[in-house]
């Protein structure tokens, strides 16, 4: 209260109303756009470019190519806003799948996490800029498992 | 409002089998509209099923997800007229949910 009756005996604004204006508008604009994720969503994971990177982001270790990790895609695929993928295999103990797709601007397009008794087996559908190869992370038993393969994209899902 | 959701669950054997499809626009934020100005993203983050009280699946999505999404996957357990729920939340924090039956 005194604060505002000694101020109020100013009328011009000072410099530090100036400042302290901007502040607080800075404030209200940084709380208006920013958006908060979904809790437990990998936000940072969804921003890496690269499948290695994005990877140890996600899941904190590196992965190797398996021939027990099953990846389905189209060979070509006309349209790429809607490109069928289905991943599967025959591994015990799976508690997460994720698809990658490198070739897009970021990399992460999906990621599973597999309940106890949840078939190993998704099937979904991603857009790809451009073509490139997808990837398929298995994680079972604590150990990254992984397919790859290309899928040439005669017309782009990403761009305008 | 008819829900946003649509999904198709099916007990088969030990197993029950889902199929889902949901209408969202799944708009990455890389696309411009028709006046070159670029379509601000707004897709789903999260979507989650349940059965009895216990998350079977969590699906985490990005961008890339095609628009009006579709997902299938299998869990163990699940009998005829048993609830499974659906639940999904985007970015802008719009979220929807379906309890269905499995048939």
């Amino acid at each position: 209260m005194q604060a505002g009756f000694t101020h109020s005996l100013r009328n011009e604004p000072t410099r530090r109303d100036a400042i302290r204006l901007l502040v607080l508008l800075g404030v209200i604009g940084a709380a208006g756009t920013a958006r908060a994720d979904v809790a437990g969503w990998p936000a940072q994971a969804f921003k890496i470019k690269g499948a290695d990177e994005t990877v140890k982001q996600l899941y904190g270790k590196p992965f190797e190519l398996s021939d027990k990790v099953t990846l389905e895609t189209p060979e070509i695929a006309e349209n790429g806003a809607v490109v069928p993928i289905s991943v599967s295999t025959t591994l015990p103990g799976v508690t997460g799948i994720s698809l990658l797709v490198p070739g897009n601007p970021s990399t992460l397009a999906a990621s599973y996490v597999l309940a106890d008794g949840t078939l190993p087996a998704i099937g979904c559908r991603l857009k790809m800029a451009a073509t490139s190869d997808v990837v398929a992370i298995v994680e079972a038993g604590g150990k990254l498992y992984a397919a790859r393969k290309q899928v040439k994209v005669t017309l782009g899902g990403c761009g305008g | 409002m008819a829900s946003t959701i649509r999904v198709r669950a099916q007990a088969a054997g030990k197993q029950t089998e889902v199929q889902a499809l949901i209408q969202h626009p799944m708009d990455s934020g890389y696309v411009k509209d028709s006046n070159g100005v670029l379509i601000p993203p707004h897709h789903i983050e999260v979507v989650t099923f349940s059965h009895a009280g216990k998350v079977v699946l969590t699906a985490d999505w990005g961008p890339a997800v095609s628009k009006d999404p579709y997902i299938k996957f299998a869990f163990a357990g699940g009998a005829k007229g048993d609830e499974l729920t659906v639940t999904w939340t985007d970015n802008l924090g719009k979220t929807d949910t379906l309890a269905a039956k499995i048939a």
